[in-house]
């Protein structure tokens, strides 16, 4: 009799399992089979109805029809579950294509970029950076620069004078003066700044515009390691196939003095527009620096030697990001600023 | 600096190379070629031809029909020319070659082709060349007529290249000459060069002692008052003048560089300043009063009359030619018209001197006048030169039969100058250079630049032409040319001690470029200088400190004249260049100085101060600008909460919308809404645009990069909201200040979620919410530790006219 009872829970509980469609329907046939009320609970509370000898049978029975009800709920349970996510995911499916979000940052300026890039290439090499001031002392632009009062360089450079012997600096060779008075050797520095003339604005002239001066001191320096150092910082510059050309130069403040040439790195020294068909491009100045400025600025110039180089910024933010006119860098349309 | 190679090769006669080997060669020998071009560019086939007989064309009016001898044969040539006659010599160019230019006076790029056709009917084998043709112009062939052929001048055989024979056949360099080579503005400076460079014998010109036996002395008399400014001042006189053309070679070489024929004796004064690079002056004789030169400064105010025919005003720093009785020339500058040669000229007084250069260039400049003369002398001339180039002058006279020299020349001078001598040093030059040349490499290389080597003193003896060779730096470069920069080695300085690094101030500009453009602000650059009107434009009061700016004495104009004293103007007018055309949203900043002078005018160096400054329209506001510099700062290290004062009385700003940017009880810096009215200055009146400026040496000194790490909270934090009615004048930084005063240690954090204005509130009031969170880092908090708390806050709430809202 309750054998039979026990068939027929189990069968009626597998059949409802089977037939539920949700997790609530599921947690009902739970409730009503074996909960504290449910008819398999019942079945045990009957237990007291059978045989002595034969509860423990019984008693298996019922242990094993629950497990299986059990496992059986468990099993919808899971698979449930499974489709439930599997429906949720496919509810939550979005076209990856639609557009992005934008939270777009902004753009550094060419000159910045430029000057970062020189920056790491000399900070790699054991450089420091240091800077000086834009409004500067005339003794420091020109005089402690071997360009004494009435030397055709000061004319040459159009200057713009304040009152005195002050001035807006031409130059930023000024800095290396300022580093070498400090006393402190060696000296290995790279100095970027501001500097000013007073050219009218046009596509390839600025009354401002920007250098970044190199000096080193030290004993036994010579013109080949200014050649090592400048060959190198090319070639990180603007590619390691990039050739370089010294041609002898006249600067007043370095003795030999050198312009720079590299291989033109659209045509690779083949010759194009942009190179005016020379296959080479002029960077830079340098030069050992004359033992003049070294002694005006009390180094002793039988005991140290040094070099000296000066990059126009805006001449490599225009060569390398191939901008064709000065005047965009100073306009700052964002249509142009967008590009870096 | 330009010169033809054919006048390079009078002096380098054993010359051979290609245009560009010249050019490359040079150009690493430190004389920088900037460019060279052929003479005979696109000139092919063009013989001398001979008219023999001129028929009129039988079809048209204004052709003739030509029989030309073209040395081979006899060709027929059919040409609209109206000048030329029969037995005209004539450059002819035959069928299959070609000129330089059209018809129309242009050059085509790769010249015109010349090709046997007929003529109206007529065959025409060729064609006679204008000198425009031949890539020339009347400038320097003034003699070619306007319209029509060029004659040849001379007698030339038929047939025979008419290119030679025009000294086309050559090739004109150009090159940039650095200031400290005086002597190289000058054929015969290039030419040595070229010589050095090629290591090839330099042949000077052969100069023929000059004179009859008058004396130069019984003509003039020479006093230089003013020896500051001239060194030197040789006379000598030139009498029976025979005015005439130049001959051909002269002719030849003074064109290829540029300059015009006129006649032997001008000819001779340009082209011994070319070749020397010494100007020369020819006066007229006859004008000299009392047979006498004073060389003196000028009165201040005086006025003369250049032989330009135009008055020049002067001053007591420009040196005046005199004679006896009037100005006749300004020093090394132009002659007067009072003196000047005319073609009745008998008798010539010439002029070689050696002025003071800089005076040159400053008297040029203030009396508004640079001429050929000026440009040489302003450099700063040779003394020894003055002399080389009047015997060289006086030797071409006698050679070109223009004159008879007298005998003798009056010399004026207190010192000439003399070589130089520089210890030689060739072990220090190799250590100089990083070299291992030897010593005998070393003289003979400046053997070449005519640098002599004295092995009894060990010194070196050098030119006075090269006034740049002064020490052992500059022996050193001269070695280094002639060795070649290409062969010094390439090595690196030896200085381990030496660690390459960023300064604290970079690093900290460095952090607000990242910062700052991680919100979508692009990196502009501004001009330093700008107009005062700038002052007006952001409405600052004349009284203003900001209008205390360093003024630029010589300015590119007004609008460049003034240091800036604040950032505003570079990154509003950049703002409104982008809104004018049309862009949308844009965000800008910049890092730039500012130059706040102590006292003006200037005495000591002006306070640079690096300025953050950002701008921007359309999206975002005032908050939302806030909120940058608050990200900026916390992460340049400054955690402290910074406060905001809306008292700080800008005037470009919107009087509600600015407040100072106040850090530690310090000024750091200062943001709001631009005024509408300097809004409506920069032409952008209906944008509404917001700037924060920085100042970043206050940023700098507060900055700090270094972390300590402080621990994850363990305990449990208490959240408390409260909603508040509070009256609309007190300020929400206000209340936060409160809260956060009377929260005491166990405050964590105070924010406001919440902030309503309207009709379910009084009209005097807003409603505000805050979230209030406590803890302790040591514990878990009591519940009367909160409600103390929070009593403390309530306490102020309502001491502030504040209420708890229901």
């Amino acid at each position: 009799m309750i054998m039979d009872n026990l068939q027929s829970i189990q069968e009626k509980a597998l059949k409802q399992i089977e037939e539920a469609g949700a997790l609530d329907a599921l947690n009902e046939v739970r409730v009503a089979i074996l909960g504290k009320k449910g008819e398999l609970t019942n079945v045990l509370k009957g237990m007291k109805d059978v045989a002595a000898e034969e509860r423990p049978k019984i008693g298996a029975l019922v242990n094993e029809a629950r497990d299986q009800i059990e496992k059986a709920l468990e099993e919808a349970k899971e698979k449930m579950e499974a489709a439930a996510l599997n429906d949720r995911l496919k509810r939550e499916t979005i076209d990856v294509t639609l557009p992005a979000k934008k939270n777009p940052m902004g753009h550094r300026h060419p000159n910045t970029i430029a000057l970062e890039e020189l920056e790491r290439i000399f900070i790699g090499m054991g450089y420091e950076v240091v800077e000086g001031p834009e409004v500067e002392k005339d003794y420091y632009n020109f005089e402690a620069l071997n360009i004494p009062e009435g030397h055709p360089a000061k004319d040459e450079q159009d200057t713009f004078y304040i009152s005195g012997d002050i001035l807006l600096r031409t130059q930023t060779s000024g800095t290396q003066v300022h580093e070498m008075e400090k006393g402190r050797l060696p000296i290995k520095m790279i100095s970027p700044g501001r500097v000013f003339r007073a050219d009218e604005v046009d596509a390839t002239h600025s009354p401002s515009f920007h250098q970044v001066e190199g000096l080193v001191v030290d004993k036994n320096i010579s013109f080949s390691d200014l050649k090592g150092t400048l060959v190198e910082f090319a070639r990180k510059l603007f590619g390691e196939d990039t050739k370089v050309k010294f041609r002898p130069h006249h600067f007043p403040f370095t003795e030999p003095s050198a312009e720079m040439d590299v291989s033109c790195f659209k045509c690779k020294g083949k010759g194009c527009r942009f190179c005016k068909g020379e296959g080479w491009i002029e960077i830079l100045g340098c030069g050992m620096v004359h033992p003049h400025v070294l002694e005006m600025s009390g180094i002793d110039p039988k005991e140290y030697t040094g070099f000296a180089f000066g990059v126009g910024l805006e001449r490599i933010a225009l060569l390398k990001y191939e901008i064709d006119d000065m005047r965009l860098l100073y306009e700052n349309d964002i249509r142009f600023l967008n590009q870096f | 600096m330009e010169t033809p190679l054919s006048w390079i090769k009078a002096f380098v006669p054993d010359l051979k190379c290609t245009d560009t080997e010249f050019a490359d060669a040079m150009t690493l020998s430190g004389t920088k070629v900037e460019g060279f071009r052929r003479l005979d560019k696109n000139l092919e086939k063009i013989v001398a031809g001979k008219i023999l007989k001129i028929e009129k064309h039988p079809d048209a009016d204004k052709l003739i029909v030509c029989q030309v001898d073209v040395g081979e044969k006899v060709t027929q040539i059919v040409t609209g020319a109206p000048n030329v006659k029969e037995g005209d010599l004539v450059p002819v160019v035959l069928d299959g070659g070609r000129v330089a230019g059209d018809h129309d006076g242009g050059s085509p790029e790769n010249g015109v082709k010349i090709k046997a056709g007929k003529l109206r009917g007529v065959e025409s084998n060729g064609m006679m060349c204008s000198i425009e043709e031949l890539g020339s112009s009347r400038d320097i062939y003034p003699e070619a007529p306007e319209y029509g052929i060029y004659i040849l001048p001379g007698d030339v055989a038929p047939g025979s290249d008419a290119i030679e024979y025009m000294g086309l056949d050559d090739t004109v360099f150009e090159y940039e000459i650095t200031s400290n080579r005086v002597d190289c503005y000058s054929i015969m400076g290039i030419a040595r060069e070229a010589a050095a460079t090629f290591d090839l014998p330099f042949v000077y010109p052969k100069v023929k002692e000059t004179g009859n036996d008058e004396k130069a002395s019984d003509y003039i008399s020479v006093e230089v008052k003013d020896k500051d400014l001239c060194t030197r001042y040789v006379a000598r006189v030139v009498k029976d003048v025979k005015i005439g053309p130049s001959p051909d070679w002269m002719k030849k070489r003074l064109r290829a560089c540029g300059i015009r024929p006129i006649n032997n004796l001008v000819d001779i004064t340009n082209y011994v300043m070319l070749e020397y690079g010494q100007p020369m002056h020819a006066f007229d004789y006859s004008t000299i009063a009392d047979k006498k030169i004073v060389v003196k400064r000028a009165k201040d105010g005086e006025t003369f009359t250049t032989l330009d025919g135009v008055e020049r005003k002067l001053d007591s720093d420009v040196l005046m030619i005199c004679d006896g009785q009037k100005e006749v020339g300004i020093a090394g500058i132009m002659g007067g018209e009072n003196s000047m040669i005319t073609e009745d000229v008998t008798t010539v007084l010439f002029e070689a001197a050696t002025f003071n250069g800089t005076n040159i260039r400053k008297s040029a400049r203030r009396v508004g006048l640079r001429t050929d003369a000026s440009g040489i002398f302003e450099k700063g001339l040779d003394a020894n030169n003055a002399l080389a180039a009047m015997e060289r002058a006086c030797s071409l006279v006698e050679e070109l039969g223009c004159g008879v020299v007298v005998g003798g020349m009056v010399d004026v001078y207190d010192s000439l100058p003399q070589p130089k001598r520089i210890k030689f040093e060739p072990d220090r030059i190799n250590r100089y250079l990083g070299t291992d040349i030897s010593k005998e490499d070393m003289i003979s290389y400046l053997k070449r630049v005519e640098v002599e080597y004295d092995s009894a003193s060990e010194e070196l003896i050098c030119p006075t032409f090269r006034q740049d060779l002064v020490g052992f730096a500059d022996t050193s470069e001269e070695v280094a040319r002639f060795f070649g920069y290409d062969r010094i080695p390439v090595t690196f300085p030896d200085d381990p001690e030496c660690v390459g690094s960023l300064p604290f101030k970079l690093r900290v500009e460095d952090l607000a470029r990242n910062v700052v453009e991680s919100f979508g602000f692009s990196q502009g650059y501004c001009y330093s200088f700008e107009s005062p009107a700038v002052f007006d434009k952001l409405r600052l009061p004349l009284d203003a400190p900001e209008r205390n700016a360093i003024t630029i004495s010589n300015p590119l104009g007004v609008d460049f004249s003034i240091m800036r004293t604040l950032p505003l103007n570079g990154i509003l007018t950049s703002l409104s260049t982008n809104f004018n055309r049309k862009n949308k949203d844009v965000k800008l900043y910049e890092l730039g100085n500012i130059y706040i002078p102590e006292s003006l005018p200037l005495e000591k160096l002006p306070d640079e101060r690096m300025q953050l400054t950002l701008g921007f329209f359309g999206e975002g506001d005032f908050y939302s600008l806030k909120g940058v510099i608050e990200e900026f700062l916390v992460k340049a290290g400054m955690t402290k909460r910074p406060h905001y004062d809306p008292e700080s009385g800008r005037p470009y700003l919107h009087p509600g919308r600015q407040a100072d940017i106040v850090y530690d009880n310090e000024k750091i810096g200062y943001m709001g809404q631009i005024h509408p009215l300097t809004c409506k200055a920069y032409d952008m009146a209906k944008a509404e645009v917001y700037v924060a400026v920085l100042d970043m040496p206050k940023i700098t000194e507060k900055a700090d990069f270094d972390r300590k790490y402080s621990g994850i909270a363990k305990f449990p934090a208490v959240s408390r909201d409260i909603s508040i009615l509070v009256p609309k004048e007190v300020l929400e930084g206000s209340i936060e200040d409160m809260i956060i005063q009377r929260g005491g240690k166990i405050l964590e954090s105070c924010s406001l979620f919440d902030i309503y204005e309207g009709d379910q509130i009084l009209s005097s009031h807003k409603s505000m919410a805050f979230n209030i969170v406590f803890r302790n880092k040591e514990k878990t908090l009591s519940d009367d530790e909160v409600n103390a708390a929070m009593k403390k806050i309530l306490n102020g709430l309502s001491s502030m006219g504040i209420e708890l809202r229901s």
